[in-house]
């Protein structure tokens, strides 16, 4: 079960390694009239090991945040630091390598590609490093395993279900084994059995030492799979906790 | 990352056959009409093809082409024959006829008279009958082609006979030449017959065919017979692109087939360029997943082209295979003989189709490049 700040904290603070640090982190869309100030000087910090939460309504900034931890966006003002490499280390070419390397991505809605299979889907991440496809194909086939899918292997996206493909998507996203994983809404599009069983996999599969998940969500059915929760409106942080509030009953 | 894209391409059946059939729909545009084009312009030419063994032509100095000819007088044959360097000059008679065949019926012919001496000029494929014959009394050879005009699908039968200027005329022969631009017979005989299958002229010598002594170039004396007896002269190559040069300037052909070309680069552009515009941007998302997981834009660039490239192949091959098959099921059309599909076409068809590709992944590309990999978090 989550294991609590707290009880973190008692079994040792040095544990807890940093990941991700914002400071200062703004976000501007647009000039003039139309400008939307999306971020306000967010300052958070992230941590490995761990699945963090970020919830808020919808407009509050989450997808904007994510977006410029993972390397996606630069924001307007403010430092980003990711496993010790500071923005001016992340610039163009290295960004792009960086996030090959290091970021996972799970989408809202999955963004697998449709004339690929579930495997080849899979094995895209380490082909995009250059691996050889009979070695990349292994790996997915392994990482599909991990997944609980191993009869979808050879099947397309439109013959999966939205969970089975989401849970295709989670494969694809740590096939590479990166150190960070981004999952915008994961469960939005997903019923509460298909969102459950995502969020269990992310939290049982996903979650590794020196690994730090992320999962954007507003569904509060899926708020007791955090180690940790982030609260955001209108673009700033509300509040961090470190203990996420109980499941409730009968959906677990 | 190659076989990814392949696999975009592939996997959508209907946008990649649709953009594959635009582009052999403009490669089997462009490259049959250019080939028609071409061919037409070779008929234009057929008199200059068709004599092998005269490297220089020798005519009025006022003339304009091959089928209006302005006879020179037989004094002008030895004054090309005095003029240094000349190996030989020789008589040519070329006129149009009217020819009547037994059943009264006739048909506008070409009529050529080859020196009666050295048949410089003499067709060089016989197809029946052979063209010593042609020194027999009354002995006329007919094209291929001709025959079909004059007689129909009638099997050939030589020593059947027509009638020109009231003199009777034989068949001796049956002969393969260049089919001429106006879908005529063509008739071949001696000049000092030829002569008297139209009506009689003050003068009646259409051309000097010469030839220049083995070390001296055809261009050179073909300047030296025009610098010393004021005649045209030109080399079989000048000569036709004279003809070719003519009737591309005087007839509204290279109009027509210019459209027709252009149409078929501009239906083939719009066709593969729009699917395969339309095939990037539905696959736009998942070029933007792809660039959020870490695909740089150098790559794919890549993938677009490769892409396009395959396309672009496979559409040239089928463009190309079409057009093939069109002359291929032509070939025994008499009409269209000599309709084929010449190699620089096909060159031609290939840069075409290059630059069909190249506007149609450009168009996708920017779109691709200026995505924000952020999109992909957006519904
Ligand atoms: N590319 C953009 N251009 C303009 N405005 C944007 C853009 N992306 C996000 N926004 C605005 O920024 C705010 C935060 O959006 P977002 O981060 O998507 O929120 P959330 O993910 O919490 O729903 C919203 O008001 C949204 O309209
Ligand atoms: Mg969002």
């Amino acid at each position: 079960m989550t294991a609590t700040l707290h009880e973190k904290f008692e079994s040792g603070p040095q544990t807890r390694e940093t990941a991700i640090v914002c400071r200062g982190i703004s976000k501007e869309f647009g000039k003039g009239e139309t400008r939307v100030r999306a971020l306000q000087e967010i300052d958070v910090e992230i941590f490995a090991s761990e699945l963090t939460l970020l919830v808020g309504p919808s407009g509050c900034g989450k997808t904007t945040l994510i977006s410029i931890i993972a390397g996606l966006l630069n924001p307007t003002a403010g430092d980003i630091e990711l496993f010790g490499l500071s923005q001016a280390q992340l610039r163009g070419e290295k960004l792009v390598q960086f996030r090959a390397e290091s970021v996972g991505f799970v989408f809202q809605q999955y963004n697998l590609l449709p004339s690929l299979t579930a495997v080849e889907n899979v094995a895209v991440p380490l082909l995009i490093q250059g691996m050889a496809r009979p070695e990349a194909l292994n790996a997915a086939r392994v990482a599909l395993d991990a997944v609980d899918l191993h009869a979808a292997v050879r099947q397309f996206p439109n013959q999966l279900s939205g969970g089975q493909q989401q849970r295709v998507a989670i494969a694809r996203a740590l096939v590479h084994q990166p150190r960070l994983l981004v999952c915008d809404e994961p469960t939005a599009a997903l019923d509460a059995k298909s969102g459950q069983v995502v969020m269990d996999l992310l939290k049982r599969v996903a979650v590794q030492p020196g690994r730090a998940v992320i999962v954007v969500t507003h569904d509060d059915r899926v708020f007791g799979y955090g180690d940790r929760m982030i609260a955001m409106a209108d673009g700033r942080v509300v509040s961090v906790s470190d203990e996420s509030p109980p499941r409730r009953s009968g959906e677990n | 990352m190659n076989w990814v894209a392949w696999k975009m391409l592939t996997g959508d059946r209907a946008k990649y056959l649709g953009t594959v059939f635009g582009v052999a729909f403009g490669v089997l545009l462009i490259s049959q009409q250019t080939s028609i084009f071409v061919a037409l312009m070779r008929r234009t030419a057929h008199t200059a093809i068709d004599v092998r063994d005269a490297s220089v032509w020798v005519m009025d100095p006022h003339q304009q082409n091959a089928d209006e000819i302005k006879p020179l007088s037989e004094s002008e044959l030895n004054r090309v024959r005095g003029v240094p360097g000349v190996a030989w000059g020789v008589r040519y008679f070329k006129s149009l006829a009217r020819a009547k065949i037994e059943t009264g019926d006739f048909r506008q012919v070409i009529l050529i008279g080859l020196d009666d001496h050295t048949m410089v000029g003499a067709p060089v494929k016989m197809v029946e009958g052979s063209l010593a014959n042609l020194r027999r009394p009354d002995a006329i050879i007919v094209d291929k082609a001709g025959y079909e005009y004059l007689w129909g699908q009638e099997p050939i039968r030589l020593g059947r006979t027509l009638e020109m200027n009231d003199r009777r005329a034989v068949l001796v022969g049956i002969c393969d030449v260049t089919a001429p631009f106006q879908t005529f017979p063509v008739v071949y005989s001696r000049y000092s017959q030829a002569v008297q299958f139209v009506a009689a002229e003050r003068k009646v010598m259409s051309f000097v065919l010469a030839k220049p002594q083995p070390e001296l170039a055809p261009e050179t004396l073909a300047r030296r017979i025009e610098a010393q007896t004021g005649l045209m002269a030109k080399t079989r190559t000048e000569f036709l692109w004279f003809i070719v040069g003519y009737y591309l300037r005087s007839t509204g052909i290279p109009i027509n087939f210019g459209i027709t070309i252009a149409l078929g680069f501009i239906v083939g552009t719009a066709i593969a360029g729009q699917t395969f515009y339309l095939f990037t941007l539905e696959n736009l998302k998942q070029f933007g997943a792809l660039k959020a997981m870490g695909v740089s834009n150098r790559r794919l660039t890549g993938m677009v082209l490769l892409q396009a490239s395959v396309v672009g192949l496979i559409g040239y091959g089928l463009g190309m295979g079409m057009t093939a098959a069109f002359f291929e099921s032509t070939s025994t059309v008499t009409a269209l003989a000599g309709f084929y599909l010449p190699w620089q076409v096909a060159v031609l068809a290939a840069v075409a189709v290059a630059l069909i590709i190249v506007l149609a992944s450009l168009l996708s590309l920017r779109k691709v490049l200026v995505l924000e990999p952020a999109v992909v978090f957006r519904g």
